[in-house]
């Protein structure tokens, strides 16, 4: 110990130099800089619990990327995306944001894939006046408007009102919800008790699981003692196909509800049979075989998910269409207005009719969402894939 | 639904995850009465054990029963792997290393499972062909923990007849009881530890297996089995192969009572409270002894 | 306090002070804010760990406290930022003591658990008061600091607020290494029985630096959630706790040096591996068991102990030219 003490000197000079070694690299890393692209940010969860979300983006980002190079770039202009990772985690995803705004220079971020993360990058990108065009569901994103945010993905209340439109249809009024600790689920849930009274409908067991969760039976066996006439699950994470796994084993057989957080035919793979006959609001990109050749959007979806499972060798999914929405816009925004950041972010602004694989979109200076719960189709499982719910 | 029935099913419920936490709590006591180790890659183990499962038998269409074994081995052998390169270079490392190489090798292993298989999650037919409930009244059973319950015994059983009848199990407890000892009798020390681990990474990957019809699995899933499995191992009393199984069904009985009776929410919260509320009466545990454990540090 | 250390403290000040001024791009400000932000609980953990030897895999519940606290306070309370940090610091340090004081009675991965299980029962209910904290979602809208009229929100200014505080209290810890708190500290991780034989109040020393500890995660959360301005559970989880554990570990349990090294190394490197994409948690991993294997008593200590050989070599080598020559 007398040594070390002897020497503290000699440590703090390693310590220095260990410090402005690290320190000096990322300044030597900061120089590089191509011709003249345009340079795109994109935060994603790329790995972390989210992953399921981030991957299908970044994919879908990449192969944008290829498509706009393939065709020429931006009149002339090879268009540069700069994927960073959150890992779904807030201090990374801020972290991500700051490198993306002033060290890349982007132009405009597309991403991030959760609510939480858009929540925490959204005072960063209004104080610096950078374009955000968000892969997250949560309203709270864009409701108050803010001046430089917008989202792709379709809003909470509108799958509940989907939801309870269809279930006033069909007489139920007493359900149970179970939701995910996730902000997703968590903001669902929200929405769902905040719209139960508009439609007459009471909520009578509110259960919750947490997104690592192996088995729901015992919240299950809450709702089962209830007279709920259907259950709806409402949550983005993979756990969510134990629910109706679950319901089986329980033989609960009152109708099961999900969110468009189901969005992805691997859960109806995860669930197996038990997946058969759950209703949920989606978007159209899931059934787009079922759809019919005079919906405006069948043309962008099936050349989207043509493209997607042709170059993944997956199945696609509505998150990564969240990010396609998001891509295209700035794309479009770029070549219509060229890299002048507050004209890209007026130009989304007033952009209607935009078809993409999300709804057609609308925006204005109080909507920066611009979807309808029109957006929105009613599902069903059906022989393991999803079709399109019959008006019957 | 009667209050009875709700109440065995929650029993069930609670006996089903509580296998499962008891399963990866055995897997950390092997390695800790060897080497004293707490090692956090063991729910990596777990993980790995689903994984390869699901590759073999659903991408490569081999029979259930081989595809268990040749699994199991593949596990086995990256738990001897990890031994080799990250525990055995060490000369007299300090617990905190140790725990933080083992944090190391799980973001490892966890990185490694995310390019093999990429990011989402899997599931493995039930290993009944029936996959009907097996019903008590309103109450119900899903088959495939009747399978974890008995491949749980089944698994304490051949652990019981090595450790109590075999050389190298009787060796293996030596090191446990006193390595100092056991070098001087003549027992290989740092075999023992290698094959600590291969053998717990073995129980881990059967655990990952027969888990995953009913629980699903991805490459992130190992931290959460690894701190549940911990807390089981703790709660049961570290090195306690009975008492990892009784803990396994407290904490499982416990989420499920509480997710039941009180509130779903806190069902992980009330779970760890009983725990907390244990060590704070038995700072060993339930089948630890404490007085042992005071001298032994 | 040595004459060694007060030069070392210099030099680390001046290195502090001189850093933004050669880098001042807000994306690597904002990086070693969450340095020294991070710093200020490893110092804590790393007096607890290093002088005591107590582990906690739950420190990241304090942390958490903290920033629930001064963001609560300071948003639906509308009360300035600074009384929010002051709630914090206590609150925090009188849950440690709340659970220091049955949990500290327990041994090594006992303790480790207990402390665990304390983080993870504090991370479920930041995700389930939701009236209170907002649930899983969180909530935004924190505000900064300020001093009368002068904001501390940019990144510049936040810096030297943060590290400012950081240096003051690595100072104040140094003083209670070098103080009689810090030799019956060191007794306690020699041998706490030796030590309870000579009459030290082991478990009072031990509980003391527990609370110091927790309050020091206190005081982090509210200077994390001012910067911020936004706060969800997922930063406070257990994951957190490890990482914070590593840090103290990478850098050399057994010196707060290693403390603020670790933690310089384990926050700026993620952000260097962004370039490896994907292969940055492979890396990340390898690092770690690299440094782990070959530097165990970790890295500040682990290139001195080099330093030192190679300098005992050379000096062995003068001697024997020396030898040489006089011949």
């Amino acid at each position: 110990m007398v040594g070390v003490r002897k020497n503290r000197l000699r440590v703090v000079g390693i310590f220095i130099f260990v410090m402005a070694f690290i320190l000096g690299q990322g300044v030597i890393f900061q120089g590089f800089a191509a011709k003249k692209p345009y340079k795109i940010g994109g935060i994603f969860a790329i790995t972390g619990g989210a992953s399921f979300l981030g991957e299908p983006e970044k994919n879908t980002a990449r192969m944008i990327e290829e498509m706009v190079n393939a065709r020429g770039g931006i009149y002339g202009h090879p268009l540069k995306l700069i994927i960073e990772d959150t890992a779904g985690d807030e201090t990374k995803a801020v972290n991500a944001v700051k490198k993306l705004i002033y060290r890349d220079h982007v132009l405009a971020i597309i991403g991030p894939s959760r609510s939480g993360t858009t929540m925490a990058v959204i005072p960063i990108v209004e104080k610096k006046g950078v374009l955000l065009v968000s892969c997250a569901a949560a309203e709270a994103i864009v409701s108050p408007v803010k001046k430089w945010v917008f989202k792709t993905p379709q809003k909470d209340s509108d799958a509940v009102r989907r939801i309870y439109e269809y279930m006033n249809k069909k007489g139920i009024s007493r359900i149970a919800i179970i939701t995910g600790t996730t902000g997703f689920g968590d903001q669902g849930r929200k929405k769902l008790k905040e719209l139960a009274p508009d439609y007459g409908i009471t909520i009578v067991a509110d259960e919750t699981y947490s997104p690592k969760d192996t088995d729901m039976t015992a919240q299950l066996t809450r709702i089962k003692a209830t007279d709920a006439q259907a259950v709806v699950n409402w949550s983005i994470v993979p756990a969510q196909s134990i629910v109706p796994k679950n319901m089986r084993q329980l033989k609960m057989n009152i109708p099961l509800f999900q969110s468009h957080g189901f969005g992805n035919i691997k859960y109806v793979e995860l669930a197996g049979e038990a997946a058969e006959g759950i209703i949920f609001p989606a978007g159209r990109l899931l059934a787009v075989d079922t759809l019919p050749d005079t919906n405006p959007q069948k043309d962008v979806l099936s050349f989207y998910k043509e493209e997607y499972e042709k170059r993944f060798k997956e199945s696609v999914s509505t998150f990564g269409g969240h990010a396609w929405d998001a891509l295209w816009l700035v794309v479009n925004a770029l070549e219509e207005t060229g890299p002048r950041p507050e004209a890209m972010r007026e130009n989304i602004e007033y952009t209607k009719e935009f078809v993409g694989t999300g709804g057609i979109f609308n925006f204005s200076p109080e909507d920066h969402s611009g979807l309808t719960k029109e957006a929105f189709e009613m599902l069903t499982v059906k022989g393991g894939k999803f079709v399109v719910l019959g008006e019957d | 639904m009667s209050f009875f029935s709700q109440l065995l099913q929650y029993v069930f419920t609670g006996v089903a995850v509580g296998a499962i936490y008891g399963m990866v709590a055995l897997g950390f006591n092997i390695i800790y009465n060897a080497t004293g180790i707490i090692n956090l890659a063991q729910g990596e183990f777990v993980m790995l054990g689903g994984m390869v499962m699901i590759s073999l038998t659903t991408g490569l269409k081999v029979p259930m029963i081989l595809g268990f074994f040749i699994s199991v081995g593949i596990v086995t052998l990256i738990g001897a792997v990890i031994e080799r390169g990250a525990i055995h270079p060490l000369k007299n490392p300090s617990v905190m290393t140790l725990i933080i190489i083992t944090v190391a090798a799980s973001i490892l292993l966890k990185g490694g499972a995310m390019f093999i298989w990429g990011k989402q999650t899997y599931t493995l037919p039930a290993f009944s062909s029936s996959t009907k409930p097996i019903s008590f009244g309103e109450a119900s059973l899903n088959p495939q923990t009747i399978w974890i319950l008995g491949i749980m015994a089944a698994s304490m059983i051949v652990l019981a007849i090595f450790f109590n009848f075999t050389m190298t199990g009787k060796a293996m407890r030596a090191c446990a009881a006193n390595k100092l000892a056991a070098s001087l009798v003549g027992v290989n020390v740092k075999l023992m530890v290698l094959l600590s681990f291969a053998l717990s990474a073995a129980i881990g990957a059967v655990a990952g297996i027969i888990i995953t019809p009913v629980a699903l699995m991805d490459y992130d899933r190992g931290t959460m089995l690894a701190i549940k499995g911990f807390a089981t191992a703790v709660l049961g009393g570290l090195g306690s192969n009975i008492g990892a199984v009784i803990a396994g069904f407290i904490i499982g009985l416990m989420e499920s009572l509480g997710a039941g009776f009180i509130s779903s929410s806190y069902k992980d919260a009330i779970a760890l409270l009983v725990l907390l509320f244990v060590l704070f009466i038995r700072p060993g545990g339930i089948m630890g002894t404490t007085g042992e454990e005071k001298f032994k540090k | 306090m040595g004459k060694k250390n007060l030069y070392a403290l210099a030099a680390l000040t001046g290195f502090i002070v001189v850093l933004p001024l050669v880098i001042g791009n807000p994306y690597y400000l904002g990086i070693f804010i969450f340095w020294g932000i991070y710093s200020l609980i490893t110092i804590g953990l790393s007096l607890l760990i290093g002088y005591t030897g107590q582990i906690s895999l739950g420190h990241a519940a304090f942390f958490g406290i903290g920033a629930y606290t001064s963001g609560i306070l300071s948003t639906r309370f509308g009360l300035s930022p600074w009384i929010g940090m002051i709630a914090a610091i206590f609150l925090a340090a009188g849950l440690a003591f709340v659970i220091g004081a049955p949990a500290l009675k327990l041994k090594g991965h006992y303790l480790a658990m207990a402390t665990l299980a304390f983080g993870e029962i504090i991370y479920i209910v930041f995700n389930q008061w939701i009236s209170l904290t907002g649930g899983p979602s969180g909530f935004g809208g924190i505000p900064a600091f300020s001093i009368g009229n002068f904001s501390l929100e940019s990144d510049f200014s936040y810096y030297y607020f943060v590290w400012g505080i950081v240096l003051f209290v690595f100072l104040a810890s140094i003083n209670l290494i070098h103080s009689r708190v810090g030799r019956a500290l060191r007794s306690i991780h020699g041998s706490e029985v030796a030590a309870r034989c000579m009459g030290v109040n082991t478990s009072g020393y031990k509980l003391k630096i527990f609370v110091f500890s927790g309050a020091l995660g206190g005081l982090a959360g509210s200077l994390y959630v001012h910067f911020v301005t936004f706060v969800s559970p997922g930063t406070f989880s257990v994951m957190f706790s490890i990482v914070l554990l590593t840090m103290v570990a990478v850098g050399g349990m057994t010196n707060i040096w290693g403390a603020i090294t670790g933690t310089a190394i384990l926050t700026i490197l993620p952000e260097y591996l962004r370039a490896f994409q994907d292969y940055d948690i492979l890396i990340y991993g390898a690092v770690l068991l690299g440094i782990m294997i070959f530097l165990p008593e970790g890295l500040v200590l682990g290139v001195f102990n080099i330093m030192r050989k190679k300098i005992i070599l050379r000096e062995v080598e003068e001697e024997k030219l020396k030898l040489k020559k006089s011949r």
